[in-house]
């Protein structure tokens, strides 16, 4: 039988969301226990948060001042210790995810899956390569612990409220090295919903035309409720800063709403929302490719259709 | 180990300037212009007369080590491929970008991210260079590994989707695009850093320089020499095109989109 051992991820003293999906994954494996590793320098208020989502056995702790901030250089020792006994590990297909997993896999010697989208077997898993324009099926080792970084659009977050997992400090032995150090993490200040996990999100592409010009978009977000992206050509022109970026180079969402504003529709931006529930596109150009994907396509100008929609509101 | 020989290194070198190597992951890939097709037997994509070109995050790579080079940071900047024969050619383009030499790890194997980390762990060992940089990912496998399991195998510090890198006195500071924003960290060398799509815009290839790469040394090692293990860690057992989205309607006016999406609870 599986036994997973998820990594949760957290900033500021909260779990993201992503880990919560990394559950759903681990689920679907249909495994005898799903523990959750919580590694921080004050790891128990989020360890209280994971505690709570469905389906996972128990909640481990490992608290060290040195783990105050995602090192993966850090963090990976730690995990390659804890990962005895277990047939997995999961982390989420994020920027944290993606840094620490192949550490992780290269301490235990073995190989890595990236961007789970859907499990088959315990050992057997379905990845996306080549921007999403492939799906391969892979088949890990049995021998070996499975790696795995787990794609979040491709999984629901596990639901969370009804779990009461047990929450146990774990103490790992291990030398850290002190050879990389954090400095600073620049966050942009927003109230907004996160572009990630929010469930409606408003994107400008290059027709929206300048910085300021996205005023128009951002009103439009706040209205209805939505997290802000952009497509790289918008993030390239300086319209907005690249955490806002929505594709293959930038962040893969899945809201229930995406709704894409001047955004031609280029594969790489696509691969980033083809798991969205439903697209809208609004573009002046009716042969624009993303109305190829979008289930509702409005042609016209921008800035006069957008006061238009507020209105309709 | 490799701390006390990077010291040694340094101490050799008299502290007066950092003589430092560099070495840069150049992979070929299929070209990200290309419009991939799946074999319609689900044995693979289709890369027969496709045109083939250096991964755009390696290319950034090369690039940084170039700026790095030219900044007086680094003295020699190494390119390495791993594959068949036919790399040359590919290897030239790296040497026409500005590299002083290149490495080519001959094989006919298709290499997974970990046998690629053992291969660069064994040519670090031999080439002792302060900064290996390699492209975040590859756009053809996506797997985005090499990089860390590179720096895990060599006991070094990472700094991954690499958006800025100063280096001085003996670290590196990087500025990383992550989720949350930027993150700032500081790597001693020697250390690891992969590229993200921001770091730099690389430089076009002139033609005197393809000329002028030709009397540059490509040194060819034969990957069963290196001692690596070759087994593919993963088995690849079917492709198969992504599902599609179907096109939906066109809607006439602001107006009826809204009520389009009032009707699926979505606004």
């Amino acid at each position: 039988m599986s036994k997973i051992l998820i990594i949760a991820e957290h900033l500021g003293g909260k779990l993201n969301s992503a880990t919560a999906r990394a559950v759903s994954a681990a689920i679907a494996v249909k495994p005898e226990t799903i523990d959750v590793l919580v590694l921080s320098d004050a790891p128990d208020a989020i360890a209280a948060e994971a505690a709570r989502i469905e389906g996972v056995s128990k909640v481990l702790t490992v608290g060290r001042a040195e783990n105050a901030h995602p090192l993966a250089a850090v963090l990976a020792p730690q995990i390659a210790k804890a990962a005895a006994g277990y047939s997995h590990v999961f982390a989420p297909s994020t920027t944290f995810g993606k840094d620490l997993a192949p550490r992780v896999a290269a301490l235990l010697g073995v190989a890595q899956v990236s961007d789970v989208m859907n499990v088959e077997a315990s050992h057997t898993f379905k990845r996306p390569i080549y921007a999403g324009n492939a799906i391969i099926t892979v088949e890990a080792n049995p021998a070996h612990t499975v790696v795995a970084t787990i794609r979040t659009a491709s999984w629901p977050a596990a639901a969370t409220g009804a779990g009461s997992a047990p929450i146990e400090p774990l103490s790992i032995e291990a030398t850290l090295p002190n050879h990389t150090r954090f400095v600073e993490l620049q966050q942009g200040s927003s109230d907004r919903p996160d572009l990630q996990s929010a469930s409606k999100v408003v994107s400008g592409g290059r027709g929206v035309g300048s910085k300021e010009n996205f005023d128009i978009i951002y009103t439009f977000a706040d209205k209805i409720g939505a997290a802000v992206g952009a497509s790289r050509a918008a993030v390239d022109a300086g319209y907005c800063p690249n955490e806002m970026q929505v594709g293959q180079t930038g962040k893969i969402i899945a809201p229930e709403l995406y709704m894409a504003i001047g955004i031609s529709g280029a594969i790489q931006h696509l691969t980033g929302i083809k798991d969205a529930g439903t697209i809208v596109a609004i573009n002046k150009d009716g042969e624009a490719p993303i109305f190829e994907v979008a289930d509702f396509g409005l042609v016209g100008d921008l800035f006069k259709l957008i006061p238009e929609l507020e209105q309709a509101l | 180990m490799h701390m006390g020989n990077w010291q040694e290194h340094r101490r050799y070198t008299n502290f007066k300037e950092l003589q430092m190597k560099i070495m840069v992951g150049y992979k070929r890939v299929v070209d990200y212009n290309v419009r991939i097709q799946v074999k319609p037997d689900g044995s693979g994509v289709v890369t027969d007369g496709v045109k083939l070109s250096a991964n755009p995050f390696d290319d950034i790579a090369l690039e940084e080590a170039l700026r790095l080079r030219e900044k007086g940071v680094a003295d020699e900047v190494i390119v390495v491929a791993i594959g068949p024969a036919d790399l040359t050619a590919h290897l030239r383009n790296g040497l026409a970008m500005g590299a002083n030499r290149a490495i080519h790890v001959v094989t006919t194997d298709a290499v997974q991210p970990l046998t690629a980390a053992r291969v660069f762990l064994k040519l670090v060992e031999k080439e002792q260079p302060g900064l290996v940089i390699l492209g975040k990912q590859a756009i053809d496998d996506d797997a985005n590994q090499t990089g860390q399991m590179l720096a895990a195998l060599w006991d070094r510090p990472q700094a991954t989707f690499a958006g800025k890198v100063e280096i001085a006195d003996g670290k590196a500071t990087v500025t990383r695009e992550v989720d949350a924003g930027l993150e700032v960290i500081e790597a001693e060398l020697p250390a690891v850093i992969t590229t993200d799509l921001r770091l730099n815009e690389p430089r076009f290839i002139k033609l005197p320089d393809i000329m002028k790469a030709k009397a540059k040394p490509i040194d060819t090692i034969e990957f069963a020499s290196l001692g690596v293990e070759a087994h593919d860690h993963l088995k690849t057992t079917h492709y198969a095109p992504p599902a599609k989205r179907s096109k939906g309607v066109m809607v006439k006016d602001a107006a009826e989109l809204v009520a389009a999406l009032k009707q699926k609870g979505l606004l």
